[in-house]
């Protein structure tokens, strides 16, 4: 009968005008900044660099290796590596950046960075409120704004971590099996004549022991 | 305590006294501008209303929240949407007929806002009680058009010119059910006084009112009414004139600023004002519906038909999409017409159906309902069978989508 669909239509609208008052799972908004939604793991907004320990500046894993600036598509990494060296986590004598700039607004999340870092160094954050009053200043974010420690790393994205600690703890394991190696054999061919030899090789030794301990 | 009477009357009592104790030559003016300025206060207040009510009410339609971040619920929103209104740039095209354009938003609201002198909004509340207060109505609220095709002309955009003639083509269109509906209240009211057929409506029998909704011919012609009206206001489904889809709003889409909202405003008002008519044509204007509730004052009663009214065509808008031009045209002429005409005929045969053709009360009040529901059901459903022959609803085939 003409006029038959209108009235089923109103009724549906009906429907969801007082239903929309009495269940809450008709409402499908999430009010922004009272609510939010939970982000899933792999969501990705903007890189960080992660450090090892307490110290950001001693324990920053980021060799300066500029493999990121070099790949970054719109080239928002801008990095000065530093004249002298520290040792990383496995001892090694490495550079570290004096400057590691990134500029939030023109990076693009696409998470090459990450990709092609050797030294797991750079991360993607899932800080995605990231606005600012000064557009000069505050979207040029620093080597100290960028570190974050691990353990920040691990609570964001547990199941990257998890591989990634896993990992670097083989390599750690393999670089002191190796270091234990070496010093063993310089102490052996050493051994008729202990002098410099030995004394290099200890010091080499001892390197790891202390980054084992971290 | 205070008579049901007293507060019925508090409004009129207010203007009575503040009219007494001005000067003698001065009384005439300040009782006018005194109903003027309560019209245009209340009515506008309402308009502030219903845009928030309309927001919310179709956001819940669609599983929203609508609008809820000024103030409590969102209810000062339109103090923000005036306030943006008010601070946004008056643009004027160069092309545009500037004086013409400027006219335009200020003769539709002013035209529209006329209409309300012969509403009765409550008991002896009609600003005035003119004897053709009906025709006066539809004669002033034809004046929109005017309004319209100025926007539409003198904006001097394609747009606009097709919103404009899409609106004339439209509301002439529905002019003729709309009144045509209504003349079948004339008829057995015997009255174009808005005043008097609210009157007229105001007695009970039964302890239920004598409203003209519940006889077949007032039924149907309150649905036409309204179809008709939604047409006249220019609101969903009808508002192909101010599509925004496919001509960018239409008449006004050259204006912004206060003049923008001032279409607005004069669009809701028209609403308003329409809805108010078939308030007083076939809901019994300010009367209640049951005797026992008669106490509750008069203007509660309208403004409480308004607000139903109100929620009936944001519900409509909610649900029903925009019509074609064609389909909008065939509704006009090959339904709504020939309906009102058989409405007209179901009014006259209730007429003539006295209690000496088909007896005494109980059984021939039945007995004339019956024959009056049944003049219109039957051609109601002629015409649907004759309109919908050879129209075959499937689904939709896509041939190069999908």
């Amino acid at each position: 009968m003409l006029g038959e669909g209108i009235i089923q239509g109103l009724v549906e609208t009906a429907r969801n005008f007082f239903g929309s008052y009495v269940e809450k799972d008709r409402l499908t908004t999430v009010q922004y900044p009272e609510e939010r939604h939970t982000l899933p793991e792999a969501s990705r907004v903007f890189p960080i660099l992660l450090y090892d320990g307490d110290d950001a500046a001693k324990g920053l894993r980021c060799v300066a290796c500029q493999i990121c600036e070099k790949e970054c598509p719109p080239r928002c990494i801008h990095i000065e590596k530093s004249k002298d060296k520290k040792p990383d986590f496995v001892g090694k004598q490495q550079f570290y950046p004096a400057v590691f700039d990134i500029d939030v607004a023109v990076c693009m999340s696409c998470q090459i960075c990450v990709e092609v870092c050797p030294f797991d160094a750079i991360r993607m954050d899932k800080v995605y409120e990231l606005s600012t009053s000064d557009r000069f200043g505050g979207l040029l974010w620093t080597k100290e704004q960028l570190s974050k420690p691990n353990e920040y790393y691990q609570k964001i994205h547990p199941m990257e971590a998890a591989e990634t600690d896993e990992r670097r703890v083989k390599e750690l394991a393999e670089a002191q099996a190796k270091a234990a190696a070496a010093a063993a054999k310089a102490a052996q061919t050493a051994s008729p004549a202990p002098g410099d030899a030995s004394g290099n090789g200890a010091s080499a030794a001892a390197k790891p022991a202390t980054a084992v301990h971290e | 305590m205070i008579s049901p009477g007293a507060v019925d009357q508090v409004f009129v009592t207010l203007k009575d006294w503040i009219v007494f104790h001005t000067p003698a030559p001065l009384q005439t003016l300040v009782s006018i501008v005194i109903e003027v300025a309560t019209i245009i206060v209340v009515f506008a207040a309402l308009f502030a209303l219903a845009t928030v009510f309309e927001r919310k009410g179709l956001g819940r339609m669609q599983n929203r929240y609508g609008p809820n971040r000024v103030g409590p619920f969102g209810v000062f929103q339109p103090i923000a949407d005036a306030v943006k209104s008010l601070t946004k740039e008056d643009v004027v095209p160069r092309a545009a007929d500037h004086v013409v354009h400027y006219l335009a938003p200020l003769v539709l609201v002013g035209v529209v806002f006329l209409t309300y002198a012969v509403l009765p909004v409550g008991r002896n509340m009609t600003a005035v009680n003119l004897d053709a207060g009906v025709l006066y109505f539809f004669a002033v609220g034809a004046a929109t058009e005017l309004a319209i095709f100025m926007a539409g002309w003198s904006s001097h955009n394609k747009y606009s010119l097709l919103g404009a003639m899409r609106a004339i083509a439209q509301m002439v269109s529905y002019e003729i059910p709309l009144i045509l509906s209504s003349v079948a209240v004339i008829m057995i009211a015997g009255t174009l006084s808005t005043v008097k057929i609210v009157e007229l409506q105001a007695r009970y029998s039964n302890g239920l009112a004598h409203w003209y909704v519940f006889t077949p011919w007032g039924l149907a012609g309150f649905i036409l009414f309204m179809i008709a009206a939604t047409a006249e206001t220019n609101r969903s489904p009808f508002d192909l004139p101010e599509g925004e889809s496919e001509i960018i709003s239409g008449y006004f889409i050259e204006y912004s600023g206060f003049k923008f909202a001032l279409f607005f405003l004069a669009e809701y008002l028209e609403m308003f004002a329409v809805s108010g008519l078939g308030i007083t044509l076939f809901l019994g204007g300010w009367s209640s519906p049951v005797s026992f509730l008669a106490w509750i004052p008069s203007w509660l009663w309208f403004f409480g038909k308004l607000l139903a009214l109100l929620f009936a065509f944001i519900w409509v808008r909610g649900t029903v999409p925009r019509l074609r031009m064609d389909q909008l045209m065939n509704f006009a002429w090959k339904f709504m017409l020939p309906m009102t005409l058989v409405t007209i005929l179901s009014a006259g045969i209730w007429h003539f159906l006295t209690v000496a053709v088909v007896g005494p009360k109980p059984l021939g009040g039945v007995i004339r309902w019956l024959v009056c529901a049944l003049v219109i059901f039957v051609p109601y459903i002629t015409l649907a069978r004759v309109l919908e022959r050879g129209r075959r609803i499937e689904k939709r085939v896509y041939r190069f989508a999908e």
